[in-house]
């Protein structure tokens, strides 16, 4: 009988082991998936027990997003507010229980939630200190910011303003704005509208560039030793681009004309030309040095970006076949147009306003600590070397005419020289709305601000340089006059 | 060292252990803090070097480390349900109380083990009875579908738990009887033909079956295996009166599946009744007939039975995305957030456990604001709730202590002399082995979670109680054997 009593405990050991083995499964092995698994609460449950970050703008006192206790004792938990209301809606989203999480709430989320790596953690669960989340410091203006929605004025539209030296985003602003506040209660309404208010036209919506689009064919063509900004080309209208006539806007002919006099009055056939000179593959690749075809390194949620290039009649990112002449001008055809995000063309005025330096956009400038320790800051970051420095330079010259003498003198500030580029692309079926842009940097001698303004299918007539270039104009007044 | 004095020594982990998991509660639960805290470990080491004494003077060489294991597990139950809710917990310090009683009453009156074997026939009659309660009108209850539970007053009480300790007796003793005739060895071989015959006929027959019914690939299996189990027992002589009242059981555990509605309690039973039938009679042809009988059974009930077949599906298919109307609360939800909410959410609890837990009295079991996030979290998922907060290591560390005891049980059956002695004690402690394994395995989806409990561990008065009972009969059983044994002047 003993040996079979032996066997049977033989057989309990190895069912316990099974036990073991199952449990350390489920507890060690696979427990991220089941961490991760949808109709798994308790992260979510844990994380509202965490008092969030504070969100703050870059004075470091102007408080956008905090938490309102909850409960008592074990119950308690936080629910976020945002005391600005819709101002800062589009850079710093929202974080709902129910609702889940966008924009630098979201992309920022780790960090607002407290986590550190296993030592630190280690170390503060051993002084028995309850975890709490990390603030945020943004680089976000609050007067460059209600310029840029007083100056959209409730008109759909973008507005983005980038420190070239740095990459610091001052201003990010999308009309119409949501109020997060709203969200738990109103997700339904707000996600429905068709206004799109969620969608952050500055990194979420392509438009049409129209002429503000030259700066970047006049970079190629400079930059590639193709042209001067002396070299003289003819500025007649109509002229053949790709069999098809272009002609300048209003039909002003200009004949032959220095390429500085040409980016200065926006002449559509002295870019075309230009633009066929340089070829595809070319105007491609600086494209590319810009940061056209990929997200913006932009420390924002990848879902909310979208890549800016040259799209084809199905929506498909192309980089050959199209007319390179109508795309040099910011225009294009099925074969393949151009679209740019107003973050795009932000990074566009501040690559040339930094000699050439392109460096990555930031929405963050640090996380700090509860008692006041700065955990981490974000330095400057160099994306890429766009252009040589002389390019910048000449680019930077050519663009302060447009706002002296040209179509962007809405724009001109007193004792601060501007540089600019107006662009107004004609939008809807019949060509009856228009897109004005106007993109610029200042002070020209050292770039402290860059801006991009768009406003969304305005009346037939309005115009970059009258509509989109005062804005920027506040915009630029608003930082740099405060001190900024 | 005595034996008493080993146990005595054995009781200070568990005292270490009282002492820092209900610190470590009321560490973390700083609102309502109660000086009942500490005094509830006081108590509950008081009743143990109690009891310690008791043994001490009643059956001074009994095994010394069943006792402290016991006590350890208690423990570790007691802690884990203060942290729950303290109001549960003084409930089971009561039970704990009356199983202790129940404990020193069976010592007092069962001298001698052997004297139940006289009333084999009535126990057993008595404990089929206390399965069927819970299906008579007026007392049964049902429990999450199952019928594990009368009601008396404000009692509830599980007659199950008491009834395994009776048909383990009625086993022990009918199976030291017949152990040895159930199946004789044949003198001459068949002849031939027959011999042909008994090999050729089932395999045609198997094969048939087979084909005829369109076995699935489990189903194929399992015939298979029992048509060789049964050729195997035909090769010997079996005594087919003697199977009798073995066929009862089997019907039993049947029986249960659809009265009681419970897998678990039942495949408690039938493994049970297995070990006691191996060991009794080294034929593992038998075992082989009867798993294949109980396992064609469970799967037949588990198709057509829709309270097992539930827990079956919950089993296979947890996290299943599938949507349907929830019938516990009418809503339109997910599978995972509606039948399998139980065991998913079983599952959640010991992911965040890992390795270390996250300390006594951590564990998330409400959502805030109210609700259950873990549902039973004080009996059936108890065990998740201590994955949750000592971590793996923590629960390996209990699944070692079942198993030390489970060691225990079993020494205690191959020292002692008689063969009742051992077969009971060797039921018992399967029995009791095979409840852990079968609440586990539910909690942690190796099998379909049942509402069986964790032994010692789990807040139930029936389990506490019926468990110290249990206890008590192997320290009887381990007492005679030890100190016969030192008659002989042998070690032991």
């Amino acid at each position: 009988m003993n040996r079979q009593i032996l066997q049977v405990f033989g057989l309990f050991v190895a069912l316990f082991a099974v036990l073991v083995g199952f449990t350390s499964y489920w507890s060690v092995l696979d427990a991220e998936g089941l961490e991760d698994n949808q109709a798994n609460r308790r992260p979510l449950i844990e994380e509202q027990r965490i008092p969030r970050g504070i969100i703050f703008a870059s004075d470091g006192q102007t408080r956008i997003a905090v938490n309102r206790a909850v409960g008592r004792g074990d119950d308690r938990v936080f629910v976020r507010e945002y005391p600005t209301g819709g101002t800062f809606a589009h850079p710093v989203g929202y974080s709902f229980i129910r609702n889940g999480r966008r924009s630098l709430e979201l992309s920022r989320n780790s960090d607002l939630t407290g986590e550190e790596d296993e030592f630190e953690s280690l170390f503060s669960g051993l002084q028995g200190q309850a975890r709490e989340g990390f603030d945020v410091v943004t680089n976000l203006d609050v007067a460059g910011t209600e310029a840029a929605v007083n100056g959209l004025a409730g008109r759909k539209g973008a507005v983005v303003a980038i420190e070239p030296q740095t990459g610091k985003v001052r201003v990010m602003v999308s009309i119409p704005e949501y109020d997060p506040n709203q969200i738990p209660s109103n997700f339904g309404r707000i996600n429905d509208d068709a206004n799109q208010p969620l969608l952050n036209r500055t990194t979420q919506e392509l438009y049409p560039p129209g002429s503000t689009f030259k700066v970047v064919t006049a970079t190629a063509a400079l930059d590639s030793g193709k042209v001067t900004p002396d070299s003289i080309i003819d500025g007649s209208s109509p002229k053949e681009i790709s069999g098809v006539p272009l002609a300048n806007s209003g039909g002003q002919s200009f004949g032959p004309i220095s390429l500085t006099d040409a980016l200065t009055n926006s002449v559509n056939t002295v870019f075309a030309q230009l633009g066929e000179e340089v070829g595809r593959g070319t105007l491609v690749e600086y494209m590319r040095r810009y940061g056209f075809y990929q997200d913006p390194e932009l420390d924002y949620p990848s879902f909310q970006m979208i890549p800016s290039g040259i799209l084809n009649g199905e929506g498909d990112y192309v980089d050959d076949g199209f007319d390179v002449g109508r795309v040099a001008i910011g225009q294009g055809g099925l074969e393949g147009e151009i679209r740019a995000s107003p973050m795009q063309m932000a990074e566009v005025a501040a690559a040339i306003g930094n000699g050439g330096r392109l460096m990555r956009p930031r929405l963050t400038d640090r996380i700090v600590r509860k008692d006041g320790r700065v955990k981490e800051r974000i330095e400057p970051d160099l994306q890429s070397q766009v252009m040589k420095p002389e390019t910048a330079q000449q680019l930077g010259d050519m663009m302060s005419r447009v706002v002296e003498e040209g179509t962007g003198t809405a724009a001109a500030l007193a004792g601060v020289t501007v540089a600019g580029k107006t662009g107004t692309a004609e939008v809807g079926p019949n060509r009856e709305f228009t897109q004005p842009w106007f993109i610029c940097f200042a002070p020209v001698d050292n770039p402290r601000l860059a801006v991009a303004v768009t406003l969304e299918r305005q009346p037939a007539g309005s115009q970059g340089g009258t509509v989109a270039a005062p804005i920027a104009r506040s915009v630029l007044e608003a930082v740099l006059g405060g001190g900024g | 060292m005595s034996a008493r004095t080993r146990e005595l020594f054995g009781l200070l982990p568990v005292s270490l252990l009282v002492a820092a998991g209900f610190a470590a509660v009321l560490a973390t639960r700083t609102e309502d803090v109660s000086d009942a805290t500490l005094t509830y470990g006081a108590v509950f080491l008081g009743l143990c070097v109690f009891a310690h004494l008791f043994i001490r003077a009643r059956l001074p060489d009994a095994d010394p480390y069943m006792f402290p294991l016991a006590a350890l597990l208690a423990a570790v139950g007691l802690v884990l349900i203060y942290r729950i809710d303290a109001e549960f917990a003084r409930e089971q310090a009561q039970w704990f109380v009356v199983g202790l009683l129940l404990f020193c009453g069976t010592i007092l009156l069962i001298r001698d083990h052997h004297v139940l074997e006289r009333y084999r026939y009535t126990i057993a009659a008595v404990s089929i009875g206390l399965l069927v309660m819970p299906r008579l009108p007026g007392i049964g209850a049902q429990v999450n579908g199952a019928f594990l539970a009368i009601e008396i007053g404000p009692i509830q009480f599980q007659p199950a738990e008491f009834a395994k300790l009776g048909i383990i007796v009625f086993l022990a003793s009918y199976l030291r009887e017949t152990g040895d005739i159930l199946l004789r060895p044949r003198l001459r071989p068949l002849p031939g033909v027959r011999h042909a015959l008994l090999y050729g006929l089932p395999a045609v027959l198997a094969l048939l079956a087979i084909l005829a019914f369109d076995l699935s690939p489990a189903g194929a299996a399992l015939l298979i295996v029992f048509v060789a189990s049964f050729v195997a027992v035909l090769r010997e002589r079996p005594s087919p009166k003697h199977f009798g009242p073995l066929l009862l059981v089997w019907g039993l555990a049947m029986l249960m599946l659809i009265f009681i509605r419970d897998l678990g309690s039942s495949l408690m039973f039938f493994g049970g009744f297995l070990a006691l039938l191996y060991v009794a009679t080294a034929r593992l042809s038998l075992i082989g007939v009867g798993a294949t009988m109980f396992l064609g059974g469970a799967m037949f009930f588990a198709s057509n039975v829709s309270h097992v077949h539930d827990r079956v599906e919950v089993w296979l298919d947890t996290f299943s995305q599938e949507r349907g109307v929830c019938p516990s609360t009418g809503e339109v939800t997910e599978f995972v957030n509606c039948q399998g909410y139980q065991v998913a959410q079983s599952l959640f609890a010991q992911a965040d456990g890992g390795l270390f837990g996250e300390g006594f009295g951590r564990s998330l079991l409400e959502l805030p604001g109210g609700g259950v996030l873990l549902p039973a979290p004080h009996t059936d998922l108890i065990y998740a709730v201590l994955v949750n907060e000592a971590g793996l290591f923590g629960a390996a560390g209990l699944i070692g202590a079942y198993l030390l005891f489970a060691f225990r049980g079993f020494k205690t059956a191959m020292i002692a002399n008689d063969g009742f002695s051992k077969l009971l004690a060797t039921g018992l402690t399967a029995v009791l082995a095979l409840q852990v394994f079968v609440i586990v395995g539910g909690v942690t989806r190796v099998i379909p979670l049942t509402g069986v409990t964790l032994p010692f561990v789990s807040y139930g008065g029936s389990s506490i109680v019926a468990n110290m009972v249990l206890l008590a009969l192997l320290l009887i059983i381990s007492d005679h054997a030890r100190s016969e044994g030192m008659r002989r002047g042998g070690l032991v």
